[in-house]
């Protein structure tokens, strides 16, 4: 994995400190050529992956860079799903089923189980699963995906069910058929760590929040750096300013000094917040 | 260690049954709901024990607490069984529809001991707790006016078909949207005494509201608006703000940001002087586990540190959703009463206080 990744947190109204400042960004970026101008500012300053939720809006990027082929010849895409919202509404609106229906391309797996003999066979779940991923890819056909990422709602929710046969269908198709590494997203790092363990996943990709002020870290900010120190996985460090409740020297410092972080993603909305930031962590990766 | 039971397996009984799932003093030993696709699902990748028939479920298994996430309308009967066999419960909101149902249940809840609660979970919000504290140490001065908007995604369409939709069932976005707006203003600065102007608005559905509007009257003479949306996609999920304006400044706050202004010399060490924003990093606790916000686990883990310890206190009590379901109640009765028609200033002015002509046929058609 390349050691900076550019987030997409930005351009989808989604800003953890302040409802305000999210829905000025989503005014901002209500262009798509809004955003497509920050990842080129991204791109041009050397960061070559975009880790994006499938989020409708996407598929228009995604179109684009399609289009521009030698433009982006280094752009890859690190695609998280799925857009959670997008199937919460949908069940809130049409009910479990009916949701699922709107979501799948095919109706086979699906009348199966809602047939609903009591006992639902483990392939009409897993081909559903598959058929959902499937969905979710469908917008970057023709893209470079190196790395599929479980969003933090399914991966923590599934997590808590214990659903945990969830994650080995989910890492077993995207390497499968995308040729993919299987990244998870947590807020409960290690525990998830356990779980991916149980399962035999080895050295798994987890992306979870690392920040100096122990925000959103399920377990503790000691936990999570005995964690990041002791144990064989690959982290992905998200929210590492905290929203920008930490001066952004510090925060990359704080991150930068636990060597085990492989990589740092970051979302930001102007061009100088994106080259500061490239530059601190720049700054503090040399070896 | 308790053993809890999970009755409906919707969007919240999904989200309560990871959260319990994970909790280290809880078991969750019985889920049950009617669709037995979910059922059977969960029965083969989780290992725990589902039931079609919630009686079956209480009769059978040796629990200590039950958590309801049921459509609405099913709840004051499954609440009065729950406790009838002595078990502490946890109920998703509203808490009844029929307020006099709500009243008996938290006299039966008291009477049996019992711990009670109702799924508010902005009462479990770090920045409204913040705006309670500074509240109650008066740091507006006197308040005489607040304004409560709730506004999201829900109904976007006119087609749409879970009980959400149906008027019967509990749905429709009073039901839904704005007695959360209601609660957190009772959480605040206590019960309304009264309504008026209230208006139910249908913009895509049938047979429910979809935007609510009116004005509350509080016992000193403090007035107060509620306005709630639910088929308002400008947000990507539910938004609920509540601005307070006082004899000594004013306070925005929403999930994530309290600012306030506070007016010269009035601050009284409570808050700062002029604007002051602070953020949800500031008084954010950490939960053992986390899903989709802090305060849907602070809440679980809450009622269910209140079992474990003997505690029958509850900050969101069956008592205190029975206020705000009086209030909801309250709405209902007044949407569509009296309004003064608007004089076009040709003729005499207009003496009747209720509407005719085009108005009350606007009004007929809402009820």
């Amino acid at each position: 994995m390349d050691r900076i990744l550019f987030g997409d947190n930005q351009f989808f109204g989604i800003n953890h400190m302040s409802e305000e400042k999210a829905r000025a960004q989503a005014i901002r970026f209500a262009d798509i050529r809004k955003i497509i101008d920050l990842l080129d500012v991204a791109y041009d300053s050397g960061i070559h992956v975009f880790m994006c939720t499938t989020h409708d809006r996407i598929a228009e990027l995604c179109a684009h860079v399609r289009a521009h082929p030698e433009r982006y010849s280094k752009l890859e895409f690190y695609p998280c799903m799925p857009y959670a919202h997008k199937y919460a509404n949908a069940v809130t609106e049409h009910g479990m089923i009916e949701a699922l229906k709107r979501f799948l391309p095919a109706e086979g797996a699906l009348s199966a189980l809602v047939r609903g003999s009591v006992s639902v066979a483990t392939r009409d779940v897993e081909g559903m699963a598959r058929l959902l991923i499937d969905a979710e890819m469908k917008m970057f056909s023709g893209l470079r995906t190196p790395v599929i990422f479980l969003q933090n709602v399914v991966t923590d929710l599934l997590l808590g069910m214990g659903i945990k046969d969830a994650f080995r269908i989910f890492a077993d198709h995207v390497r499968d058929r995308y040729n993919a590494e299987p990244g998870f997203i947590t807020m409960n790092m290690p525990r998830l760590l356990d779980v991916l363990e149980e399962i035999g996943l080895e050295n798994p990709i987890v992306c979870a929040n690392i920040n100096k002020l122990g925000f959103r870290m399920c377990g503790g900010i000691d936990l999570y750096e005995k964690v990041i120190a002791s144990r064989k996985f690959r982290p992905v460090a998200m929210s590492v300013l905290a929203s920008g409740a930490i001066d952004p020297r510090e925060a990359i410092e704080y991150v930068c000094s636990q060597k085990t972080i492989e990589s740092i993603v970051f979302g930001a909305s102007s061009k100088s917040n994106i080259l500061n930031t490239k530059r601190l962590i720049d700054e503090h990766s040399v070896a | 260690m308790l053993n809890v039971g999970l009755i409906g397996l919707g969007k919240m009984g999904l989200s309560h049954l990871a959260i319990v799932n994970a909790h280290p003093e809880a078991k969750l030993i019985g889920i049950c709901d009617t669709a037995s696709y979910m059922c059977s699902i969960l029965r083969k990748y989780t290992g725990i024990e589902v039931f079609s028939n919630y009686r079956e479920m209480l009769d059978q298994k040796s629990l200590d607490a039950v958590i309801i996430a049921t459509p609405s309308r099913f709840h004051g009967e499954m609440v009065r069984e729950a406790l009838l066999r002595g078990l502490h419960v946890f109920c998703e909101k509203p808490f009844c529809l029929a307020a006099a149902d709500g009243i008996a249940l938290a006299e039966l809840a008291d009477r049996k001991g019992v711990v009670n609660q109702v799924g508010y979970h902005y009462r479990f919000v770090g920045a409204f707790n913040e705006a309670k504290r500074l509240l109650d140490a008066q740091a507006l001065g006197r308040i005489h006016h607040l304004r409560v908007e709730a506004y999201g995604p829900v109904v976007l369409r006119p087609k749409g078909g879970t009980w959400r939709a149906k008027s019967s069932e509990g749905g429709g976005c009073l039901h839904d949207y704005a007695c959360h707006a209601i609660d957190i203003v009772n959480y605040l600065v206590g019960r309304p005494d009264a309504v008026s102007g209230t208006v139910l608005n249908k913009i895509f559905s049938r047979d429910v509201d979809d935007e609510v509007y009116a004005t509350l009257h509080f016992a000193d003479g403090m007035t107060g608006m509620i306005a709630a949306n639910w088929s308002d996609d400008s947000l990507r999920r539910m938004s609920t703000q509540v601005t307070l304006w006082g004899t000594n400044g004013r306070m925005i706050v929403d999930r994530q940001e309290v600012k306030t202004f506070i007016r010269g010399e009035a601050s009284a060490g409570v808050a700062e002087q002029g604007w002051d924003i602070r953020h949800t990093t500031d008084f954010h606790r950490d939960v053992w586990y986390y899903l989709r916000g802090e305060e849907y686990s602070a809440q679980l883990d809450y009622f269910l540190r209140c079992i474990a310890e003997g505690r029958r206190e509850n900050i969101s009590s069956f008592a205190s959703a029975v206020q705000t379901d009086c209030v909801v109640s309250a709405m209902l009765q007044d949407a569509g009463r009296a309004w003064r028609r608007v004089d076009s200033g040709s003729r005499s002015p207009a003496q009747s206080r209720t509407g005719s002509g085009l108005l009350s046929l606007v009004t007929g058609a809402l009820k």
